[in-house]
């Protein structure tokens, strides 16, 4: 492997534990209805700027430790992030083309997807959780967008 | 059919075929552990597995908020500790003296029941589990305790605090455990109104104040101020313990069941420390439950219905 590829792969992996961990830290109630997507919005980064070293499989991975996290049915989140994931994946050179606002808006469609995804497998695994509140985290998502391009953007930059 | 497979691959984007290929497969995987954890149950040693494994991230959030906890102790005033201590020593006490009259009437059950030959209740041991601060999912209602299967927690195990019900032990991990809350959306309690017996189910909300009592006909007799008790039934909760207090009852004439709230006892949102109770699985109450359900299944008189209410 090219010594650049793992790089990058550790470079995912140490983002994806952050965003993790900061999607863990305990907020206030509202703020945490709020809280955005953070490991999905590095997994689906990853997925266009290297899909090559942070693909599906670092998707897959992700999405069942998410699970480990207070998940309630092992592989839930995983098949999601893995939807998302190959998504991105096709589309990474279509998306890296588009203006930043229009990649937000990408984006919110891919976390809506991924709550929706999520709700309908809680809904068939008997957890069913009829909120409307479920959907925040996709607009706070698609808001963060361009911070967190910016933020992963000149950290692998400098390596 | 291979010869048409083959002239596709080379007419295909060769990067898209093998991502197609690998999407399928972590799909298929993820559907299989899916089916596996819900219906064959068969994942509980890599559930706890995993929930070992992200356990160093739980401690390490953890970590500021206990060193925060121990210097605020180490610059606690002399006096406010004084102050603490006469309080800690006054409720002890008072619970002394309830103690003293509670082990009395237990010897006074023990030998009723004797008399009645019913079987001895179950010993119970309790541990205590500190609540990490980490917040699993904003929408549900559990969290995370410091106990786990090294130190004998199994799932479905009833957790209470100083006050009342908190909830049950779902996933455990070696050193850690998930506990699903009473306010949580898809928690319910089976519970008895302690004023008349009456039975119902108390469900979470996701709210963290309140439970609902959806199954209850409008004619109910419950009034604000009831406290609900764990009824036993259901086999998870011991019967007996603290539940909740009815705060609001509204009756509307055109819905045929009564809507109901009730705030539960335990602090849901602020405990940091909760027991979780075990019971000595004890042969003889299973033993005793098969004959007491026969008679349950013949249809009694209808005057002997009250009395196979405890």
């Amino acid at each position: 492997m090219n010594p650049a590829d793992s790089i990058r792969r550790r470079a995912f992996w140490t983002c994806a534990l952050v965003a993790l961990a900061l999607g863990l830290l305990p907020l206030p109630h509202l703020l945490s209805l709020l809280r955005p997507d953070l490991l999905l919005l590095v997994v689906i980064w990853f997925a266009m700027m290297a899909p090559r070293s942070a693909g599906i499989t670092a998707a897959w991975v992700s999405g069942l430790f998410l699970d480990a996290c207070g998940g309630l049915v092992l592989g839930e989140h995983a098949l999601a992030f893995v939807v998302i994931g190959f998504l991105v994946h096709r589309f990474h050179l279509r998306m890296r083309m588009f203006p930043l606002l229009h990649q937000s808006l990408v984006v919110l469609v891919l976390l809506w997807l991924y709550q929706f995804m999520l709700f309908w497998i809680d809904g068939v695994t008997g957890h069913a959780l009829n909120e409307w509140a479920r959907l925040l985290p996709a607009l706070t998502g698609a808001l963060f967008w361009p911070v967190l391009t910016g933020l992963l953007g000149s950290l692998t930059a400098r390596r | 059919m291979a010869a048409l497979r083959k002239s596709g691959a080379r007419i295909a984007n060769p990067s898209v075929s093998p991502l197609g290929v690998r999407a399928l497969v972590f799909i298929t995987l993820s559907i299989g552990l899916m089916v596996l954890d819900q219906r064959q149950h068969r994942l509980g040693a890599l559930r706890g597995a995993l929930s070992t494994a992200m356990t160093p991230v739980a401690r390490v959030l953890e970590a500021p908020f206990s060193a925060w906890d121990s210097a605020a102790s180490l610059f606690s005033s002399r006096a406010g500790l004084q102050q603490q201590v006469e309080t800690l020593e006054r409720a002890r006490r008072d619970d002394a003296v309830r103690l003293q009259r509670l082990e009395s009437l237990e010897h006074e059950n023990e030998r009723l029941r004797a008399l009645l030959n019913a079987a001895p209740r179950e010993a119970e041991t309790t541990r205590v589990g500190h609540v990490l601060r980490v917040e699993l999912d904003a929408l549900r209602r559990r969290v995370l305790v410091d106990r786990g299967a090294a130190d004998g927690v199994t799932p479905n195990q009833p957790v209470v605090d100083a006050d009342g019900v908190f909830g049950q032990t779902t996933v455990v991990g070696a050193t850690t455990t998930e506990v699903i809350m009473l306010s949580d959306p898809n928690h319910a309690i089976p519970v008895q109104i302690e004023r008349n017996g009456l039975r119902t189910i108390a469900v979470g909300t996701g709210a963290p104040d309140h439970l609902i009592l959806p199954y209850l006909p409008r004619n109910a007799d419950i009034e604000v101020g009831d406290h609900l008790l764990t009824s036993g039934l259901g086999g998870v909760f011991p019967a007996g313990l603290p539940v909740a207090i009815v705060s609001d009852v509204r009756r509307d004439p055109s819905q045929p069941l009564v809507q109901v709230r009730a705030a539960p006892f335990a602090h849901l949102e602020r405990d940091r420390e909760v027991l979780i109770v075990s019971y000595a699985s004890n042969p003889a109450t299973i033993a005793d439950k098969k004959p007491a359900s026969q008679p349950a299944s013949k249809t009694p008189p209808p005057g002997n219905t009250s009395s196979g209410k405890p």
